[in-house]
C-alpha cells in the first residue's frame, strides 16, 4: 500500500495532485458480506473501471466512495484525509451519477442542470448551460418537461448536470445504461477528455469501452467472470 | 451556504407550481373538514364557537399530514434527494429549505383561508385575529416536525400510516396552546401566555427539527 505524501494546503489546487483512496473497506449488506480488505487507489488521469458480476457489490462500492454509505470497516480518503473529515471540500470536487439520474420529471432539463448546479452551490445561466445540453444532444429537447424525454435522454441530462459542475471526480454508476451509439461514443469522448485533463473517473459498466490513450485501472469485485478484451490494463488487487 | 438553501426553497416552489394539483389536495381537505362540522352537530353559534378553535387546528394537522407524506417521497424515488445529500451543504440546510418550501405551500395559503372558515364558526373578529396568529406561529411547527417524520418513514411500505401515527403525538403541544389561544380569547382572559409558549415549542422545533430530519434523511438512503 502507497501512503499518500502530505502535501500543503495551497497546493491542492492542483488537480494533478489529488488522490482517492480506499483502505480496507469492508461492505456489509443485511447479513450478507459484500466485500472485506478492499483496497483502491487512485491518481488524477485516471480512470478507474470497477468490474464484477451482478450483485457483487459494485454500486455499494460506489456509495461508499460517494460517502452516501457507511462502510463496515475500513476508509475512504481524499488526498490522505478521511472523507468523513474534508466532506465539504470532498463533495464539492466530486460528483456521482447513481441508477437514478435525479432529475425531475417537471422541470426542463435546463432547469434540471440549473437546480443541480445551485445545490453545489454554483450559479450558472441558462446560455452555460445551452451548449452543454446541445452538446449531449439534446438540442430538440431544451425546453421541454423531462417527462416526455426517453430514459436515455434523461441519463444525458444527468450526464450534462456532470459537465456543468466541473467536478475533478466522477463516480459513475452505469453511465452508459440507455444511451445509443452515439451516446456511448459521446461519453467515451468526454471521459477521454476529463481524464487527459487531470480528472480522475470511477466507473462501472457492462458495455465494452473504447478508452485508448487512457491511463485506465481495473478493479475486480468478486470473481473474475469474463475476459474483457477492449481494456488492456492489467487487473489491480482483487477483493 | 445561502445559495443552496436558496435553491431548495425555489426548486420545490417551482415543481408545487409545475403539480398545483399535488399541493391544492391538503388545502381543499382542510377545507372539507372543517365545513363538515357546522354540518353535523348544528348551526347553534355558542357551540359552534366554542369548537372552533379546536376543530380548526385539527384540520390543519390533519391535513398536513396528507401533503407531508410525498415531501421528500418523490425525490427519493427519482434520486434527486440523493445528489442533493451530495451537496457539499450539511442537510439539516436541506431539511430546514424543504420546511420552508413546504410552509410556504402549505402552511401560507392555510392562513388565507382560516379567516374565512372562522367566519363560518361565528367567531368574533378578535378570536379570528388571534386564530391567525396562532396559525402563523403553529403551521411552521407541522413543517418542521412534519419533515422529521417524512424522513424516518422514507422508503418505508404503508409509510403513510406510520407517518400519521409517528408524527400526530409529536403535533399535541401545538395543538394545545394553538386551540388554547382562541379559546383564551373567546373567554375573555387573553391569548398571550398560549401564544408565548406556542412560539417557544416553534423555537424549538426550529432548533432540533432539521437536524433530527438531516440525520434521518441520511439514515434513510444508507
Amino acid at each position: 500500500m502507497r501512503f499518500p505524501v502530505i502535501l500543503h494546503e495551497h497546493l491542492f489546487s492542483n488537480p494533478w495532485l489529488m488522490q482517492l483512496s480506499a483502505h480496507d473497506l469492508t461492505c456489509q449488506r443485511g447479513d450478507r458480506l459484500l466485500f472485506s480488505g478492499l483496497q483502491m487507489d487512485l491518481q488524477a488521469g485516471q480512470l478507474l473501471l470497477v468490474q464484477g458480476g451482478n450483485g457483487r457489490g459494485k454500486t455499494s462500492f460506489l456509495r461508499l466512495l460517494s460517502g452516501l454509505s457507511q462502510p463496515e470497516a475500513g476508509e475512504v480518503r481524499w488526498n490522505g484525509e478521511s472523507i468523513d473529515r474534508v466532506r465539504e471540500t470532498y463533495q464539492q470536487s466530486m460528483v456521482y451519477l447513481a441508477h437514478a439520474n435525479g432529475v425531475k420529471d417537471d422541470l426542463t432539463p435546463v432547469e434540471n442542470v440549473q437546480i443541480y448546479a445551485g445545490l453545489r452551490g454554483q450559479k450558472r445561466v441558462p446560455a452555460e448551460i445551452e451548449p452543454v445540453l446541445v452538446r449531449m444532444g439534446l438540442a430538440a429537447c431544451l425546453d421541454l418537461p423531462a417527462r416526455v424525454l426517453s430514459f436515455g435522454q434523461r441519463r444525458r441530462v444527468a450526464l450534462a448536470g456532470l459537465l456543468v459542475s466541473g467536478a475533478l471526480l466522477w463516480i459513475l454508476d452505469e453511465p452508459l445504461t440507455g444511451l445509443d451509439v452515439r451516446g456511448v461514443a459521446e461519453v467515451e469522448t468526454l471521459l477521454r477528455e476529463h481524464v487527459q485533463a487531470g480528472g480522475m473517473v470511477v466507473m462501472t459498466t457492462h458495455q465494452p469501452l473504447r478508452l485508448q490513450g487512457v491511463d485506465t485501472v481495473m478493479l475486480q469485485i468478486g470473481p473474475v467472470m469474463q475476459v474483457d478484451g477492449s481494456v488492456s490494463a492489467p487487473a489491480n488487487e482483487a477483493a | 451556504m445561502w445559495r443552496f438553501l436558496l435553491t431548495v426553497i425555489r426548486r420545490d416552489l417551482l415543481l408545487a407550481a409545475r403539480r398545483k394539483g399535488d399541493w391544492l389536495t391538503s388545502q381543499f381537505f382542510f377545507v372539507m373538514v372543517v365545513s363538515m362540522f357546522p354540518l353535523g352537530i348544528g348551526a347553534d353559534p355558542e357551540q359552534l364557537r366554542r369548537v372552533a378553535g379546536g376543530v380548526l387546528w385539527v384540520a390543519a394537522l390533519l391535513a398536513s399530514l396528507l401533503s407531508l407524506q410525498r415531501l421528500y417521497a418523490d425525490d427519493h424515488r427519482d434520486g434527486s434527494l440523493e445528489q442533493m445529500l451530495l451537496s457539499p451543504q450539511p442537510a439539516l440546510i436541506l431539511a430546514l429549505g424543504k420546511a420552508i418550501a413546504h410552509w410556504l405551500i402549505f402552511g401560507l395559503p392555510l392562513l388565507v383561508i382560516a379567516p374565512l372558515l372562522g367566519l363560518q364558526f361565528a367567531l368574533p373578529p378578535d378570536a379570528i385575529g388571534t386564530l391567525v396568529i396562532a396559525l402563523a406561529i403553529g403551521t411552521p411547527v407541522l413543517s418542521l416536525l412534519g419533515g422529521v417524520g417524512a424522513a424516518l418513514t422514507l422508503g418505508l411500505r404503508g409509510g403513510g400510516t406510520l407517518l400519521t401515527l409517528l408524527i400526530l403525538p409529536l403535533y399535541v403541544p401545538a395543538l394545545i396552546f394553538g386551540a388554547g389561544a382562541v379559546d383564551g380569547v373567546l373567554a375573555g382572559l387573553g391569548a398571550e401566555a398560549q401564544l408565548s409558549l406556542l412560539g417557544a415549542f416553534m423555537g424549538l422545533c426550529l432548533l432540533l427539527a432539521p437536524w433530527v430530519t438531516g440525520a434521518a434523511l441520511r439514515v434513510s438512503v444508507d
